[in-house]
């Protein structure tokens, strides 16, 4: 096929740049006074500055992982560990500096909070600035708001869990996420209730060479349901930013957690996530998880099934452009007897793009009936462009069912004559085809996200093929 | 010189696949509003002739014309075809997993600037589905995948009908029917015919005379080793059906025989 290589960096919608309204922020680079800074700042209890001096000192004990994407142009004293951008904390839509409501409206948050009074709550570089939460979910005991207010007025619970799933000394990027973390959400849902809109929050990297180390803590307990929404989304600069985020999610007996990202960085962010989520008995958890954009990506949702009967679902989907690298994949841990786990991962590379998916499937001697399945597809575009399937069983009891498929395929050409014998032009055809290869995971999105999708996929496929 | 008073106009048109001659000098012209038939053995080049009309990449043109109302065809691709209004009825539709029907209709309308407002869309398509007996689910259904036979033959047509062409080009979109469903598809072609004012040519692909009673060609073509080797009136279909091709042009050899 010919190719004409147009990044999606070129038109990226989001790639514009407000003013920096920032009010306090760190001097470049990592140290014991940078740790400090960010604890004082934000007037955090003893033991926190303590676990995050801890997670310091393992930083640079931990090897930079060398089995993934090529990482080595992260330069760790070249940026911004914290960054505030306004003084405090804001309840309402009016408070909110001019300059910071324009980015949001060119992301479509007030809308996204006319529609879904649950909550919203939105991420501007490091600090929430903005955040509601619905006066009836609060009424039934749900917490929602972001990290640092977690902690503050939550103390309890959040010490109770705060990095016993992911601990900081777990590999490099949860190390230096421990140290400097900021912002991110904490979700709480009592026993037994059902939270039915789901909760969304929005991020946004702003400001040039900072760093993004949101932590998100979601505990269910017993019986309870939440669905969890992020997008993400970062302007364009030349210099390279770095987005190491931590995810921790507790399902206790019976409950459900859905935790729905899209990430679209822009195409200079190392996306590099640690994500993990324990399921006890009869609990569920999903992740559902689309990575468009971004330099490289290194994620892989992972789900503990500690308890009897625990359902476990990774759904992913990646895109990777010209120069990108999508490495992405997902981990189940069968630890207890009659677990399940799902698996459906879908990956396009477009010009140079390269998308890889890395899968590990662990079952503990004592976990037997258990099923697995494993399905995978990836879609190139392009001659240059590339694909590569890593997966990994390791399984340590006979009564296990396992399913695994993979494909690796090129837009076929009978189907592009198909549409285009109706008059749909070589690129909306591409469009079409790629969208419709994203469907399994698009038609899990609540719709303006599914929408949106779409739209971010069209942009990046403006160009595809000449 | 293409005679652009001619809807369809094909002459000597040769055609390779693969570096393989499949289409060996083509002689065709189809009026404004007729409907041609063609008939011919198996492997003979006729889905070939269908695809070189409409811009299929694997095909190369060695020789020959073709145009349309005095266009030239042959250098514009497969969706600058159908802009103009060249439309193919595959005869094995292609499933497209992952795109809706209804997404699928709108942006092929869309790409032919005969976008209608939402309503009006959902008002079109509910009527045409209706006369082709098209269940509502269809809509969201993916593009012929899991399809049955007929049930693409029929998607074809409600492809045709929304789309309104000004050549019709329908590879075989009677075989694997059932009677209802035959007279249903032939209705749909007669209507496309007569709402389009007497403008819209077709060239039926078909190796059976049932589709033929219902739909009445002006012309039946013979196409043999990649050429058209006899014309006439209705009454050659029957006698093709009464005596074979070999019974009626002798000995027939496939094109793969003859390269
Ligand atoms: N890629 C290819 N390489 C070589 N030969 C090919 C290729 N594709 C098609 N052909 C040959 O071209 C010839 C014409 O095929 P075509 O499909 O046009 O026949 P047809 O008249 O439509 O037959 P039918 O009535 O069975 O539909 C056949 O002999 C077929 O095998
Ligand atoms: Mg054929």
């Amino acid at each position: 096929m010919v190719t004409k290589t147009d990044p999606l960096s070129r038109d990226y919608k989001y790639g514009f740049h407000d003013q920096d309204v920032s009010v306090f922020r760190t001097e470049k680079g990592l140290s014991r006074k940078v740790v400090t800074a960010i604890s004082q700042h934000k007037g955090e209890p003893e033991w926190m500055l303590e676990f995050r001096l801890k997670a310091l000192g393992h930083f640079p004990k931990r090897p930079m992982p060398a089995w993934g994407a090529d990482l080595s142009d992260i330069n760790f004293d070249d940026i911004y560990y914290y960054v505030k951008p306004v003084d405090e904390q804001l309840n309402s839509w009016d408070d909110v500096p001019l300059s910071i409501k324009n980015t949001f409206d060119r992301l479509g948050i007030p809308e996204a909070e006319r529609k879904f009074l649950a909550g919203v709550s939105a991420q501007y570089d490091s600090e929430v600035v903005y955040h509601s939460i619905h006066a009836d979910l609060e009424k039934r005991g749900v917490i929602f708001s972001d990290c640092d207010t977690g902690l503050r007025l939550h103390s309890d619970i959040f010490r109770k869990y705060f990095g016993t799933i992911i601990p900081p000394n777990d590999n490099k990027f949860a190390s230096l996420n421990s140290a400097v973390w900021s912002g991110g959400s904490f979700v709480y849902v009592p026993k037994g209730v059902h939270v039915e809109i789901p909760l969304q929050a929005y991020f946004r990297i702003n400001s040039d060479n900072m760093g993004q180390f949101e932590r998100t803590l979601i505990i269910a307990e017993e019986g309870s349901y939440v669905h969890y929404i992020e997008g993400c989304t970062a302007p364009t600069y030349s210099s390279n930013a770095l987005h190491a985020a931590v995810v921790e999610i507790i399902a206790h007996k019976g409950a459900h957690v859905r935790y729905t990202t899209i990430q679209n960085w822009s195409d200079n962010v190392y996306n590099l996530v640690t994500k993990r989520a324990v399921a006890y008995e009869d609990a569920t958890v999903e992740w559902i998880d689309g990575n468009l954009g971004s330099k490289v990506t290194m994620k892989y949702p992972a789900i503990y099934l500690m308890g009897e009967r625990a359902h476990g679902e990774v759904l992913s989907a990646a895109f990777a452009n010209s120069g990108q690298h999508q490495d992405a994949g997902s981990k189940c841990i069968h630890v207890a007897p009659h677990t399940t786990s799902n698996v459906v991962s879908r990956s396009i590379s477009k010009g140079s793009g390269r998308t890889s998916y890395r899968g590990h499937i662990k079952v503990l001697p004592a976990a037997y009936d258990v099923k697995v399945n494993v399905r995978c597809d990836a879609l190139l575009l392009d001659e240059e462009s590339q694909s590569d399937t890593y997966p990994y069983m390791d399984i340590d009891n006979p009564d296990v069912t396992i399913g695994h498929e993979a494909s690796v395929s090129k837009v076929g050409e009978d189907q592009l004559f198909y549409l285009r014998s109706r008059g749909i032009s070589e690129q909306d055809a591409t469009a079409l085809i790629v969208n419709g290869f994203f469907e399994p995971f698009a038609k899990e999105l609540p719709m303006e996200y599914a929408v949106e999708l779409n739209r971010l996929l069209a942009l990046s496929m403006e160009g595809a093929v000449g | 010189m293409p005679d652009p008073a001619m809807l369809l106009d094909v002459a000597g048109l040769h055609a390779t696949i693969d570096s393989k001659e499949i289409l060996k000098g083509v002689d065709m012209r189809i009026p404004h509003g007729e409907i041609h038939a063609l008939m011919g053995p198996n492997g003979s080049g006729k889905s070939t002739l269908a695809y070189a009309l409409t811009g299929h990449p694997k095909y190369q043109i060695t020789a020959g014309s073709a145009t349309l109302k005095g266009t030239d065809l042959l250098p514009l691709t497969a969706d600058l075809r159908a802009q103009l209004g060249v439309f193919l009825s595959f005869q094995h539709p292609t499933a497209i997993p992952g795109v809706t029907m209804v997404n699928f209709l709108r942006a092929a309308m869309r790409s032919q600037g005969k976008e209608l407002s939402a309503r009006e869309f959902l008002t079109r398509l509910t009527y045409e589905m209706a006369e082709l007996k098209m269940d509502e689910s269809f809509r969201s259904r993916y593009i012929n995948d899991g399809f049955s036979g007929g049930e693409k033959k029929r998607a074809e047509i409600l492809q045709m009908a929304l789309l309104q062409p000004q050549l019709a080009i329908l590879d075989e979109p009677d075989s694997g029917l059932d009677v209802d469903a035959l007279r249903i598809v032939a209705d749909g072609v007669r209507r496309a015919v007569e709402g389009s004012a007497g403008k819209m040519g077709v060239l039926l692909i078909t190796h059976y005379n049932r589709i033929l009673e219902y739909l009445r060609p002006d012309t039946v073509h013979i196409f043999s080793a990649g050429r058209v080797v006899a014309s006439g009136g209705p009454s050659l279909a029957k006698e093709i059906e009464a005596m074979g091709y070999e019974g009626l042009l002798g000995e027939v050899a496939p094109v793969s025989a003859s390269a």
